[in-house]
């Protein structure tokens, strides 16, 4: 549905050049959530904002939806804007109007019929479950109910396209859970898709269908959540996991580990995904081998909808059985990861 | 009583009262009269060029929806040049401009246009000031969904500042409370020919100190509306 291509853009300041986006390539496919993560200043805001041409990109293309939006003239590309909502970290609302006017907001610039566009209203109040403050100005909304209005706001033109800014990155983490939940049902309701920006993998984790990592003004890894989470491929992508994925074992463990020396002990991080999740491999790796296991971390996540583990294993035994072991492991689909050996 | 009132003359009403000091009153009356007529019209004439300009010095600015630095800077600077010259001097230099616009340089009507000239750049840098605090996020939104620059400035611009425009305009009438004495001085007219010519010339000093009581009451009230108003705005969107 989007295709980015050779995306660059550069800053021009009265001194110096500071370089935005370097040559950034990437497809959205339609009515997935696309999710960019990266540090401040890697370039993620204004890559989506490129999409929405807030920024001009330098050099580069983007074709959403068939349409090259780089060179449009201005009637078209007010056109084209309203045919994508976007929705900001600090919600953007105007103190000027009350809730359902600010909804309205963009259904006037699109010179929708008023009758039209008050049922239009009235819709969006229902689907974001603020019919009851549709008269308040937002300074008496929370943070998560002045999302929602936002949230209302971009769906008003119908829009293909949903570009989220940062939007849970102000919110506490029980309004986060809700507007994440909201972005999924607009998602698959309406079949919107939505690109999203943060740089907290826990909103990747929850909502994406595919990510793609950025650093220093480049992407640096694309992929499906599930395959970055499971194996990342670059430090910047690691970083990120291992903030909320716990990779690295704690050095105690380690050590006491080293003390019962007498046996050959394996440290090995066992990761599962989706079905092998529930099935107890564990157990019968005790029974077929003669292994001793020793769980010394474990946790179970969930990757959008799939369940995602995490196990750190001490495996004591004869080397062989141990190389035997980690073989059947992997057999049953399991990623196997050897720390330390004997 | 009423038609007591009515049927006599304003002047033996007042002379019943005030005796000899009556024409006092009279003259202070009208001229109270005048300084409000010459405040509200150059008042609201200042706004009807002022706000434009001041949108105008907002959006042109670099990064803005119609930055133009050209336009930016000539009017900057056309602004600037015009606060720098004191107002005394700005009403004798612009007298052949006020006749041409009145057809004469003395009284209430012709002070109009010194007072409204001297006020638009003021007020230019006053719209200026509040657009300035809006919020980019705002405009960025409005942007994201489509809006036409002109949307921008009727739709987010004006409603976001209103409530700090209407400061500006009681700051306004304010300054134009004291620029209009000094047009007294030269023949404008008000409570400010009045106190000179009156007050200070002819040594009535009652005439004197009713007028600067007059000015201060004036001043406390108009602050006083602005901040209602402001206030009342301000809370409705609470």
């Amino acid at each position: 549905m989007i295709s980015i291509n050779n995306l660059t853009k550069i800053y021009t300041g009265a001194s110096h050049e500071v370089l935005a986006l370097d040559n950034v390539s990437v497809s959205i496919k339609r009515g997935e959530i696309f999710g960019i993560i990266g540090l401040s200043g890697a370039g993620k805001s204004t890559l989506i904002r490129c999409i929405n041409m807030l920024e001009k990109p330098t050099e580069g293309s983007i074709v959403v939806d068939g349409q090259e939006i780089t060179n449009l003239d201005k009637s078209k590309l007010y056109k084209a804007r309203q045919e994508i909502g976007m929705i900001f970290q600090h919600f953007n609302l105007l103190s000027s109007r009350t809730v359902f006017d600010n909804i309205m907001f963009p259904l006037e610039i699109a010179k929708t019929p008023p009758k039209a566009a008050k049922v239009k209203v009235t819709e969006l109040l229902e689907l974001v479950g603020l019919t009851d403050k549709a008269n308040v100005y937002p300074t008496q909304l929370s943070g998560g109910q002045k999302q929602r209005v936002g949230i209302a706001r971009a769906l008003a033109n119908n829009p293909k396209l949903l570009l989220s800014d940062e939007a849970t990155s102000a919110l506490d983490p029980d309004t986060t859970q809700s507007i994440l939940k909201l972005l999924k049902d607009i998602n698959k309701q309406l079949n919107i898709t939505i690109i999203l920006i943060t740089h907290d993998m826990n909103v990747i984790k929850q909502v994406c269908d595919r990510v793609a990592v950025m650093d220093d003004s480049e992407i640096v890894e694309v992929g499906d959540v599930l395959t970055i989470f499971s194996k990342p491929a670059t430090p910047t992508s690691q970083s990120f996991i291992n903030a909320i994925v716990k990779k690295k074992v704690p050095e105690d463990l380690v050590r006491s580990s080293i003390l019962k020396n007498d046996t050959k002990s394996f440290l090995v991080r066992v990761s599962f995904i989706g079905e092998s999740a529930s099935e107890p491999i564990i157990s019968s790796l005790i029974k077929t081998f003669d292994v001793k296991v020793n769980i010394l971390y474990g946790n179970i996540d969930r990757v959008k909808d799939t369940p995602f583990g995490n196990l750190i294993l001490e495996l004591i035994g004869d080397t062989s059985v141990i190389n035997e072991s980690i073989a059947y492991l992997q057999n049953k689909g399991l990623e196997v990861e050897v720390l330390k050996d004997a | 009583m009423l038609e007591i009132i009515t049927a006599i003359d304003i002047t033996t009403y007042l002379t019943m009262f005030l005796g000899d000091n009556a024409w006092i009153v009279e003259k202070v009356v009208f001229a109270t009269w005048e300084t409000i007529y010459m405040i509200l019209i150059s008042t609201v004439l200042s706004y009807l060029f002022g706000l434009p300009l001041g949108i105008i010095l907002v959006t042109t600015e670099s990064g803005h929806i119609l930055e133009n630095k050209s336009v930016n800077n000539s009017l900057g600077l056309l602004v600037n040049i015009t606060r720098s010259i004191p107002f005394i001097i700005f009403l004798i230099l612009i007298i052949p401009l006020t006749r041409l616009i009145v057809g004469n340089a003395i009284g209430t009507v012709a002070s109009i246009v010194p007072l409204t000239l001297a006020a638009v750049p003021f007020v230019a840098r006053l719209v200026e000031t509040s657009m300035r605090e809006i919020e980019w996020g705002l405009i960025e939104a409005a942007l994201s969904m489509g809006a036409s620059a002109w949307q921008i400035i009727y739709k987010v611009l004006i409603p976001e500042a209103t409530p700090s425009m209407i400061l500006g305009v009681a700051i306004t009438s304010i300054n134009l409370v004291g620029y209009s004495a000094m047009a007294g001085i030269v023949g404008g007219g008000g409570l400010g020919t009045l106190a000179y010519f009156y007050g200070y010339q002819r040594y009535e000093y009652t005439i004197l100190w009713t007028t600067v009581i007059i000015l201060i009451i004036m001043v406390q009230g108009i602050q006083l509306l602005g901040d209602k108003a402001t206030a009342n705005i301000v809370n409705k969107r609470r």
